[in-house]
């Protein structure tokens, strides 16, 4: 069986290969070719999970070795996978949602002449995705890091003629690379502690390693999480990612690139287990992105970027619990996939919607739909009900998990982080319900597109509403199914799992956030549900104006990066030039002119001539006299 | 005496530049074909060599010997070791496709009469650069690598100062007075570096009595051969000036974006890919060969030059407006990475400097041919006359994307494996200078991205609009190139195993040891 | 008679000529003085030959005469060729090397 892993990954890829290289022959079966590889990919999983199912918990990792990757004395780099259990989460997570994306995408994307190349460059993404789970060291983890973003780059800015679209692609690369730099940094420290980057060894041997080196270690790994995951301060990109279409906001952003911080965070967890200052800054980082992106999430207009907002702030409650340690690790993972399907089913409910309003996002253009578009309102109605934490849907059990765990932190810390997360379980019920009531409540608010088109919505094709439906069904069902079939003991032995001891019961803390959310769902409702909803966005207070642009920190990176880096490059190209340019300039002009002195030593006069050989003789045999004297 | 295979590697390209310079001048297409041909036949012979080189056997192989000047001991002494056959590889894997890419670059302009020769000349020039960098790469004696070091300037001037490019803002007369100032100035700068390298050699003689490498190397090794601490230092100075001139280290850079924006991206390639390799080879080979102590003695000076150049040259080509410009100053970039893993004293920093010369030469060939292709449809170097290329020539667009994103390191894409192991090597003895040329790697993202996002994307514009996309004589350049990429990109293994003992040698030749990881015996944990 | 002060007189005679080369245009007095710089380094080759014992200062001083006489009549006809051509003695006139 270990053998198929590689394939996992060479199905994709073959993908990509042939449709992007295949050129327009294969413009008309493409999607299909795209899709069943995708499939294929599934379908490997999930033998290999039947066969992982069948053995003892503790046998059931499986490696398989391809070849030496760069071999370099003292630095091997293996090109060799590991299959545990949290790998085979993840795997069946991309390929199962990545080929329900697939399936969507080819509705989607039916009128789109590149839809090819879209194929392509999703193939890419699963490939990528599935390597970087699948890596066995972190150097062909950072492969599959590094590959996950140039398929996010490409897919957002897929749309290439919009300008947006391409500024937001380059955005995203450019702010992911600040985290690959952790990354990287972090290979480095591992590898001179260490004199390797296996997990096997480098986990196996935290033990011996200083406390300093192995929280460097920890922050540099979680800078990397902060640039995939769009963490605070590193967000920025998550929002102008919305460009691209809507099923890779769904994919990529929302359900599989986006957590693979949460991936590495926990698949690091031996060095997080030993270094507390580490762990500290990252629960501090999933606290504040948390409340960052809900807030960012209540003031958006835009459906994609209010999902956007979204999902940063319920992988800031994956961080947050993949910083409490061995209490919180299993409970990130398992938030990460109902989060998965709930949150693609958001996005493809979104994609639907757009799909029958002339490619309108404003939510105050939509209002009514609910009667047009029934599939879409029933599958996005019950991923919102799961994402607010209805009790008895996927993510009531998840998110009310973590924040136990968090309480269960102890301390004055538990506490805190405690009240961010209800806090953040309030807001989350908020800002989703003013979404929900925006779109599919309320009075028709529709406009015209640019060419003065009336919007028809209507239902999408069954290509795009069955993927919606087994995501809801994902969305409804996983957490009950996790809660009961033992998700804590399939990941235990991976991750390590330890009960917390909260301060309050497991029943005061279900309470509390059932009431959190019904606070948050009826503010909302009173806003936005019992008043029309103005088509010109109101003022606002400064909070929400604020919230709108991001909460100010684009601006500041504009300033400080943007602004800042263009004029020390353009003062350092004026260096260039002149100073450094100038410098030998200035010595070559040095040189001609005393050469220009010189010359007029040499006038012809024969007699002048006469005096300096004389001169010259003069000098030597003074010289001579005089060196004999001495 | 065993067959001269390495002579004929640069005696077959010499031969080739003689016969096509003697080309008739209405035979203008036979020349060409010609020189593709000699350049195929070199590729063969590189290829010979590299499949004859023992990775495990003597350090310099394939030995040639003959007295050259007896009176002052100078030999024509050749021999490779694992970094040369690296090199000659590289060179002779190039030279096809700078020459099938510049086909029509050197074709008569229609004002100019049909006994206009310089046709022939531009690829006779091209082969007698190939035959001088290859006997360069395989040079045991001091004194013939001066010379050969010295000599390929002269067809590279009549390259640059010759045949410029003809998309250029303004009059001819102008563009004609840029290119010559830019010739100019990189003959001038070279020149310098040469005398004092010059001065060097001959201080090199006087001290050791003669010019053999290998000799003086066995000499200093076993102790026969002492140095004055002083003097060493000062030999090692001339020598490294001029290595640092030529590839270019800064504060010495400023030669190359002129040379690179006023040549045709074939010739480009050459300076950048090729003819500046030889100085960073030639520090591996002979700073480090001859002046252990001394180079110990420099390094750190040196490694803040190389992180000055890494950090200032990316830094630099975000904010250009010309194409090739910006390509120049991403090479002083890469250059600052490979100087600085030769610096680094580690095998990984070695191994991946080395790779790194090879791996560079690729993926600069690959982006600045095809911004040569681009190029010469729209006529300007300007980057902000494109817009929208993506929509009318997507092929052009996406062989532009790999070759930026090869400049850019991505994984999968051979320069990530040199780069990151350089930074690794680096880290392993410096971990400042390792995290700072680190910030290299978001700069290059950067103007990478930027570059492509300005020409390639967004709404077309009107002068672009008729561009035609790549023809297939293009492709056959950009393809394989690529194809080279991708595959030492996953499996570097070949090379490596070539790279990797020259290297063992090198680090014992500066009597370094690799730090050693700090929590022993991992091993047992495995 | 202490033969130092025939060098003393050899020295201020060749002083004599080189100042009268450096400093008269004329060719035909140029061309004196450096008959006189030459005789004056005759006659310390003979003193020093004096002085020594030996006779090597005089054969050097019989060669120097040769030579002499022969650079007077290539010299001499250069000048009047020259003298011809430009219808002055003046070694100025003569530098068409000057810019």
């Amino acid at each position: 069986m270990e053998n198929l892993i590689a394939l996992l990954v060479g199905a994709p890829l073959l993908g990509a290969a042939v449709l992007l290289c295949g050129g327009r022959r294969l413009d008309k079966s493409g999607h299909w070719l795209g899709t069943l590889l995708a499939a294929v990919s599934f379908v490997i999983g999930l033998a290999l999970f039947a066969d992982m199912l069948g053995r003892s918990a503790d046998d059931r990792a499986m490696y398989q070795r391809l070849y030496t990757w760069i071999p370099v004395e003292g630095f091997q780099a293996d090109i060799a996978f590991q299959l545990d259990q949290l790998s085979m989460t993840f795997v069946l997570l991309i390929s199962g949602v990545g080929t329900l994306i697939h399936v969507y995408s080819i509705g989607y994307m039916e009128h789109d002449e590149r839809r090819r190349r879209f194929f392509g460059y999703l193939n890419l993404f699963v490939a990528a995705m599935l390597l970087l789970v699948l890596a066995d060291n972190y150097l062909l983890l950072y492969f599959g890091w590094e590959g996950v973003g140039l398929a996010s780059y490409l897919l957002i800015g897929f749309w290439q003629h919009k300008p947006s679209a391409a500024t937001a692609a380059k955005k995203a690369f450019i702010v992911n690379r600040v985290g690959d730099m952790g990354l990287s940094i972090a290979i480095m420290i591992m590898f001179t502690t260490f004199g390797t980057f296996t997990f096997g060894p480098v986990l196996a041997s935290t033990g011996e390693a200083s406390q300093g080196t192995l929280t460097a270690i920890g922050l540099m790994l979680l800078l990397a999480a902060c640039g995939k995951s769009a963490q605070v301060p590193l967000q920025s990109w998550l929002g102008d990612a919305m460009e691209g279409p809507t099923p890779v906001s769904a994919l990529i952003h929302a359900a599989t690139m986006v957590t693979a911080g949460v991936y590495l965070i926990v698949r690091s967890a031996d060095i997080f287990n030993a270094a507390p200052d580490a762990q500290l800054v990252v629960t501090i980082v999933g606290a504040v992105t948390l409340l960052f992106g809900a807030i960012v999430g209540c003031a958006k207009d835009d459906i994609k970027k209010a999902l956007a907002g979204s999902t940063m702030s319920q992988i800031g409650y994956m961080i947050l619990a993949a910083g409490l340690g061995p209490i919180g690790y299993v409970f990130a993972i398992m938030h990460l996939v109902t989060h998965g399907f709930f949150k693609a089913g958001l996005f493809l409910g979104a994609g639907s919607v757009m799909h029958g309003m002339n490619d309108e996002v404003d939510m105050r253009k939509y209002g009514g739909l609910r009667k047009y578009m029934p599939v879409t309102f029933v599958t996005f109605g019950l991923g919102y009900l799961a994402i607010i934490g209805f009790p008895g849907l996927s993510g009531f059990f998840s998110k009310d998990k973590i924040i136990e765990a968090a309480f269960a932190k102890g301390g004055t810390e538990g506490w805190i982080l405690g009240a961010v997360t209800l806090l953040g379980a309030a807001i989350t019920a908020y800002y989703m319900t003013r979404v929900m009531l925006m779109t599919f409540f309320g009075e028709k608010r529709w406009e015209n597109d640019p060419d003065g088109n009336p919007p028809h919505p209507h239902e999408s094709p069954k290509s795009m509403t069955i993927p919606m439906i087994l995501l809801a069904v994902g969305s409804v069902a996983a957490g009950a199914y996790f809660e009961f079939a033992g998700f804590v003991e399939w990941l235990e032995p991976v991750t390590g799992f330890a009960h917390g001891h909260s301060p309050l019961s497991a029943a005061t803390v279900t309470a509390a956030t059932v009431a959190v959310m019904v606070i948050g769902v009826g503010l909302a409702y009173l806003q936005y549900g019992r008043r029309p909803v103005p088509v010109v966005a109101p003022r606002g207070s400064l909070l929400t104006r604020a919230a709108r642009r991001d909460l100010l920190q684009d601006d500041f990176n504009h300033a400080v990066f943007v602004t800042g880096g263009t004029h020390v490059t353009r003062s350092l190209v004026y260096v260039d030039h002149t100073l450094v340019d100038g410098v030998v300039n200035g010595t070559a002009a040095a040189v001609g002119g005393l050469s220009g002195r010189l010359r007029k030593l040499q006038n012809g006069y024969a007699r002048t001539y006469a005096v300096s050989m004389f001169g010259g003789t003069a000098v030597l045999i003074a010289a001579t006299l005089l060196m004999r004297a001495v | 005496m065993s067959f001269p295979l390495l002579t004929l590697t640069a005696a077959v390209p010499a031969a080739g530049a003689i016969l096509t310079a003697a080309v008739p001048a209405a035979r203008r297409t036979a020349a060409k074909w010609l020189a593709l041909l000699v350049s195929l036949a070199t590729l063969v012979l590189a290829a010979v060599v590299f499949v004859r080189f023992e990775p495990g056997g003597e350090r310099y192989q394939l030995t040639e010997s003959h007295a050259w000047i007896k009176d002052f001991g100078v030999r024509y002494e050749l021999g490779v070791d694992g970094i040369g056959v690296a090199l000659i590889a590289l060179t002779a894997l190039l030279i096809p496709f700078v020459i099938l890419a510049g086909w029509h670059d050197a074709d008569p302009l229609e004002t100019k009469s049909s006994r206009w020769r310089p046709t022939q000349g531009f690829f006779a020039l091209i082969l007698m650069v190939e035959a001088m960098v290859i006997l360069s790469f395989e040079a045991t004696d001091v004194f013939l690598f001066y010379v050969l070091f010295e000599a390929m300037l002269i067809p590279m001037y009549f390259l640059i100062g010759g045949f410029g490019d003809r998309a250029h803002s303004g009059s001819d007369e102008n563009a004609a007075a840029q290119r010559s100032y830019a010739a100019v100035k990189f003959l001038l700068y070279n020149l310098v570096g040469g005398l004092i390298m010059l001065a060097a050699v001959i201080g090199l003689y006087v001290v050791a009595g003669n010019f053999s490498l290998t000799e003086i190397a066995e000499a200093r090794a076993n102790g026969t051969l002492e140095m004055a601490t002083n003097t060493e230092r000062l030999l090692f100075l001339g020598f490294f000036f001029a290595f640092a001139v030529k590839a270019p280290l800064w504060p010495l850079h400023t030669w190359l974006p002129n040379a690179m924006g006023e040549a045709t991206a074939p010739v480009a390639v050459l300076i950048t890919a090729v003819v500046d390799k030889v100085g960073t080879f030639a520090m591996l080979r002979f700073c480090l060969g001859l002046f252990p102590e001394a180079s110990k003695w420099a390094t750190p000076a040196i490694i803040v030059l190389a992180l000055i150049s890494i950090v200032y040259g990316a830094l630099l080509a975000v904010g250009q407006r010309d194409i090739k410009r910006l390509v120049a100053y991403a090479s002083i970039s890469h250059f600052g990475f490979i100087i600085l893993g030769i610096f680094a004293m580690t095998t990984q920093g070695q191994s991946g400097a080395t790779l790194y010369m090879v791996n560079h030469g690729i993926s600069t060939a690959a982006l600045m041919l095809v911004a040569g292709f681009l190029i010469s449809r729209r006529g300007s170097r300007l980057i902000a006359d494109y817009g929208g290329v993506q929509k009318v020539a997507p092929v052009l667009a996406g062989t532009f994307l790999i070759g930026g994103l090869a400049t850019l390191s991505l994984p999968g894409l051979a320069p990530f494996v040199s780069e990151f192991l350089v930074l690794v090597g680096t880290y392993a003895r410096y971990p400042v200078a390792g995290i700072i040329a680190t910030t290299g790697i978001v700069l290059a993202a950067l103007y990478v991205l930027v570059l492509y996002q300005r020409t390639m994307t967004g709404p077309v514009k009107e002068e672009v609009r008729e561009l035609p996309d790549l023809r297939v004589r293009e492709l056959a350049v950009v393809v394989p190139l690529i194809a080279v990429l991708i595959f030492l990109g996953v499996f570097p293994k070949p090379l490596t195993d070539v790279v990797n003992p020259a290297v063992q040698h090198t680090m014992s030749d500066v009597q370094q040891k690799d730090p050693q990881p700090t929590v022993p015996n991992v091993e047992a944990a495995q | 008679m202490n033969p130092v002060n025939y060098l003393y007189l050899a020295a201020l005679l060749f002083t004599i000529g080189a100042a009268g080369v450096l400093i008269r245009r004329n060719a035909i007095v140029v061309f004196m003085c450096v008959e006189l710089m030459l005789n004056a380094c005759n006659l310390a080759f003979v003193t020093f030959s004096r002085m020594h014992g030996n006779l090597d200062g005089q054969i050097i001083a019989f060669f120097t005469m040769v030579v002499a006489a022969a650079e007077v009549v290539v010299g001499l006809a250069i000048i009047v060729s020259v003298f011809r051509a430009r219808h002055s003695a003046s070694v100025d006139d003569a530098s068409l090397m000057k810019l």
